[in-house]
């Protein structure tokens, strides 16, 4: 058997008639944390609750572990922790009450109830809040809840929506550091806004824009992608571009902010040293020169982006 | 499985006060109804002349408290079953049930029962506090037990379109005054019916099927309406869940 734990294949989600996702295929590996990305109504949590078996796909499947969510959704969703974009919490109950009732309809067996809620309240530090009602818990430790909800039986497949939106910056650092130790043994996706999150918790990442999938592929891709063929030159005698362009390698020049130059490449050339050699040459006092990085931000902007005009077209 | 959804739901009822109120207020009013049946009986009873024209104590207490809890419990069920899926649908913990490892058949039938569990109480307490008449009479236990099943049958109908009427809407106020029209006009339906008995529309009243059991008669015929009927609603509740995946 391969290692897939999670495989949708060209999942598609009608909301009267209008394509909420469609055709999205992808598979997560068995200890990789794959990202979620995409702008708000993108479909990433119509994707999420289709995985889930919250919604039915209008065509396509859905696999966990090789088990199909549609014709045997019990077993798919017993390998299944998912933590909803809007957390799932009874707020009538105390942590504990509500931890157990969690343990008990995922099926974790009565002997292994109470390490299974001591072992999720641990790893989701909630240890002092055990007999606190969860209406009374601040959002952030509401938040946490809802993720020990989600990984109290041990599920293969973590799904989790969102789930730093609301946490202080120690949290959010907490809960990165148990989202990747998750990703250790099981398979972790996410979706999230934060980009720099992406980076920091994911092997895999995807973008998503108007229901389709725009980028798919490693983080390191995207890193490469980030870091590009450019360089950001400051001269204290700014040169004209057509002077620049003669430069061996070189094929794209542009005047930037601040009296610095763009300077874009092909692919494999390496023009660094050739444009200090020509900058001490003609005295255009070269001040600064470094690899010009696109910020993640702006990578995800393009990919969207270029959906956008490839769709007006 | 059923069962553990069962007693989260009755973990929940006594959670707020809400189930220790409502379990209070009844039994302190079927309480009333009961004193004043022992009270009246030998001041009814000294009246009638005519043996035909007496009847036991059994009856006439029975009468009075299982034909008001009958009513109460058209005013009661709906604001218990308002909750049980509205009330999820409004603070979006549906998704915590359906992303366990549960089938919609499974979390329906689990609801139900939790909640016929806890009205199952209320008619243990009354059945109990009729067998204290048995303390100084001989009593008629089984117009109690048919009495007892009669109220059951009747409260686990009106809980299953309770919850019905619970899964269309995600305010449990508008779920509640729902079902209590919709029991409400189930149970006078055969008054509109009175003129002609053999209606088939007065077939479908609950309160014609109810009366035998009151009577101290149990008619398998009724207990097939009450099964049939909560069957139904349960039916339309997982099919109406089952259109939520569906449909978002």
């Amino acid at each position: 058997m391969n290692n897939l734990t999670v495989e949708a294949i060209e999942l598609t989600r009608l909301y009267g008639g209008r394509e909420a996702v469609s055709n999205v295929s992808f598979s997560v590996k068995q200890g990789e944390v794959l990202g979620f990305l995409g702008p708000n109504g993108a479909g990433k949590s119509t994707t999420m609750k289709m995985l889930t078996g919250n919604l039915a796909p209008s065509a396509g499947s859905v696999k966990i572990c090789g088990i199909d969510m549609i014709e045997n959704p019990k077993e798919a969703k017993a390998l299944i922790g998912y933590l909803p974009e809007m957390r799932p919490l009874y707020k009538e109950f105390t942590v504990d009450e509500y931890l157990t009732i969690a343990a008990r309809l995922h099926r974790v067996s009565s002997k292994h109830i109470k390490k299974a809620v001591e072992n999720a309240k641990e790893r989701c530090g909630l240890g002092h809040m055990s007999k606190r009602l969860i209406e009374n818990l601040s959002n952030g430790y509401q938040q946490r809840v809802g993720i020990a909800q989600a990984i109290i039986h041990s599920p293969t497949v973590v799904i989790l929506d969102e789930p730093t939106v609301g946490l202080d910056p120690i949290q959010i650092r907490d809960i990165r550091a148990l989202i990747r130790e998750i990703g250790g043994q099981h398979s972790v996706i996410l979706s999230t806004h934060i980009l720099p999150e992406v980076e920091m918790v994911c092997d895999h990442v995807q973008i998503i824009d108007k229901g389709k999938l725009v980028f798919n592929g490693g983080i390191d891709v995207l890193k490469r992608q980030r870091i590009g063929n450019k360089l950001l030159i400051g001269f204290n005698k700014t040169p004209t571009v057509e002077e620049l362009l003669k430069i061996k390698g070189v094929t794209e020049a542009e005047i930037a902010d601040n009296n610095m130059m763009r300077v874009r490449f092909a692919e494999g050339a390496a023009p660094h040293e050739a444009i200090v050699k020509a900058a001490v040459k003609n005295s255009w006092g070269l001040y600064q020169i470094a690899p010009d990085q696109t910020s993640l931000e702006d990578v995800f902007v393009q990919l969207t982006f270029h959906d956008a005009a490839a769709e007006a077209a | 499985m059923i069962l553990n959804i069962a007693r989260k739901e009755l973990k929940s009822v006594f959670a707020s006060p809400m189930g220790w109120i409502i379990l209070a207020l009844l039994m302190f009013a079927f309480g009333t109804y009961y004193l004043n049946g022992v009270n009246d009986y030998f001041e009814v009873m000294s009246g009638a002349i005519r043996p035909a024209e007496r009847y036991g104590v059994t009856q006439f207490v029975g009468q009075n408290v299982y034909g008001l809890a009958s009513f109460i419990m058209l005013f009661a069920v709906p604001l218990l079953s308002m909750r049980l899926i509205s009330e999820e649908r409004r603070s979006q913990t549906l998704p915590f049930l359906f992303s366990a490892p549960l089938s919609l058949t499974e979390i329906v039938l689990g609801k139900f029962i939790g909640l016929v569990a806890f009205l199952s109480i209320l008619i243990v307490y009354i059945a109990l506090m009729m067998f204290t008449l048995n303390i100084w009479t001989d009593i008629d236990f089984g117009y109690i037990l048919a009495n007892s099943l009669g109220l059951f049958m009747l409260v686990a109908s009106f809980s299953a379109l309770g919850l019905y009427f619970s899964s269309l809407t995600s305010q449990p106020v508008v779920a509640a005054i729902l079902s209590f029209i919709a029991l409400f006009a189930l149970m006078i339906l055969d008054r509109f019916f009175a003129g002609d008995p053999s209606n088939t529309m007065a077939k479908l009243s609950l309160m014609n099927h109810f009366q035998s059991f009151a009577g101290g008669l149990i008619d398998t015929a009724d207990i097939v309406y009450f099964v049939l009927f909560i069957v139904t609603f349960l039916t339309l509740t997982i099919r109406r869940l089952d259109a939520d995946r569906l449909r978002g």
